[in-house]
């Protein structure tokens, strides 16, 4: 396991769900706010081992509830079971075009808010649910599928940052190199 | 067919999350502070940035705006002076009568302020963090406001910050009534209740109207007092249209809210 690459997408999604709950620029402007976990799931699942994103959708799920009026724990299994689908089927998928990292964004980030909102109704509680929800789901998939690209790049840009990375090899051979010149004689 | 390790990672999963969400309410919601107290740093930090952010836009203040803006304030606050005044004759004859009539006696609010330090990340919640908590005597259901009127109720307490449901969220349901616009004489009472039809956070729908009653566009709501939570008379918003809801027995109508939701920087809780 790269721990290096654990260690960055916790501090990203930590960082995230801060960014969720003190911005409210999204929220004024386009009436909903996004959330940025199923992209990051999304990539974590294409990228890292399942004990990863089990790590991921537990820690992110938790500190979202935590700032949430949800009750604690609620995210974990909808982050979770959209990065389990992605990881299962991850030798499919085309991750590094860009479309298909933005597909995968869209559909995690579709996702997971209904199987959270599923969970809600399952544990007893009463979100506020209404015609313009749609346009909030919308929203929050739009930007969560615009903001998965984003951290494909950032994190594969850090990965070839500080991971290894192995001189490429050339054709040169110094066996058969041709030295130009006078050969010299040999004396017999 | 699934490998090993998904199926142990799915049940570690879920067994976390079947003990969290099994835990008794009380654990649960100490549980929610701690594991939210890990944002208090950044939390700390924005806060600082903004207040950084703030002074450094002051000092771009020319010498003149601030001038004519302290005559505005000069102004301003002898005009309220004046009225503190007239309100104080008015409280302490208030109190007179009520003494002679034997009602039980009315105190100020001791109000805290407290700044808003972030909102709820989920789309279908409507509720915000403040950074007041226990160490300044905060405690559960205590009401939040404005100047301009009602924010909402206090439901979490940790030690430093506090977790305020608003108006309008689906746990935020309270008993109001409507005020005439000349005389303030009560039209009718209602309860305020989510807009299920609006992308207006600002909008709430008040419901179970009585039927006949004379409300109009306009007309002034005020928290009723029944329910215990909320003091009498707190502004709550203004009817924005009426409609008739099953066959004339009840009315339904949008208030719009007193108070600007989405801009909420600073809020009053009131400590009793």
């Amino acid at each position: 396991m790269n721990w290096l690459n654990t260690i960055a997408l916790l501090l990203v999604a930590y960082l995230a769900v801060f960014f969720e709950s003190s911005c409210r620029g999204f929220r004024n402007l386009f009436g909903a706010q996004i959330d940025l976990l199923p992209a990051l799931i999304a990539y974590a699942a294409l990228s890292a081992g399942i004990s990863t994103v089990a790590l991921l959708a537990t820690l992110g799920g938790l500190w979202f509830d935590s700032l949430s009026a949800n009750p604690l724990g609620i995210s974990v299994l909808p982050l979770f079971v959209v990065g389990l689908a992605i990881h299962y089927w991850r030798d499919l998928i085309l991750r590094d075009q860009r479309y298909a990292q933005f597909l995968l964004g869209l559909a995690a980030s579709a996702l997971v808010p209904l199987f959270t909102l599923l969970s809600l109704f399952g544990a007893g509680a009463e979100p506020l649910i209404e015609w313009w929800s749609l346009w909030r789901w919308f929203v929050i998939s739009v930007g969560g599928a615009l903001f998965a690209p984003v951290f494909f790049c950032l994190f594969d840009r850090l990965n070839r940052a500080f991971s290894y990375q192995p001189l490429p090899e050339t054709s040169f051979r110094p066996d058969r190199e041709i030295k130009r010149g006078r050969v010299p004689h040999l004396d017999h | 067919m699934l490998k090993r390790q998904y199926y142990i990672a799915f049940g570690l999963v879920l067994f976390v999350v079947l003990v969290v969400l099994n835990l008794p309410d009380q654990k649960a919601a100490r549980l929610k502070l701690a594991i939210g107290g890990l944002f208090l740093p950044l939390f700390g930090m924005a806060g600082s940035a903004q207040n950084l952010a703030d002074q450094a836009g002051k000092t771009f203040t020319s010498r003149s705006a601030l001038l004519a803006e302290l005559d505005r304030l000069r102004r301003e606050n002898q005009q309220l002076q004046s009225q503190l005044l007239q309100a104080q004759e008015a409280w302490r004859e208030n109190a007179q009568l009520r003494r002679a009539l034997g009602w039980q006696q009315r105190a100020p609010w001791p109000l805290k302020p407290a700044r808003v330090i972030g909102h709820d990340p989920a789309n279908w919640w409507r509720t915000i963090w403040i950074d007041v908590g226990r160490r300044d005597e905060v405690r559960a259901n205590m009401v939040v406001l404005t100047a301009d009127g009602l924010v909402g109720r206090i439901t979490d307490v940790g030690f430093d910050r506090s977790h305020v449901v608003l108006v309008g969220d689906p746990n935020c349901r309270f008993s109001v009534q409507i005020q005439q616009l000349t005389d303030k004489s009560i039209v009718a009472k209602g309860i305020i209740s989510p807009s299920a039809s609006s992308l207006d956070r600002l909008l709430v729908d008040l419901i179970f109207v009585p039927g006949g009653s004379l409300l109009k566009p306009g007309q002034s709501v005020v928290t009723s007092g029944d329910g215990g939570v909320f003091p009498k008379g707190l502004a709550v918003g203004h009817i924005v249209d009426v409609r008739t809801n099953d066959f004339g027995l009840n009315l339904e109508a949008r208030v719009k809210l007193a108070v600007n939701l989405n801009h909420l920087e600073h809020v009053w809780v009131i400590l009793q």
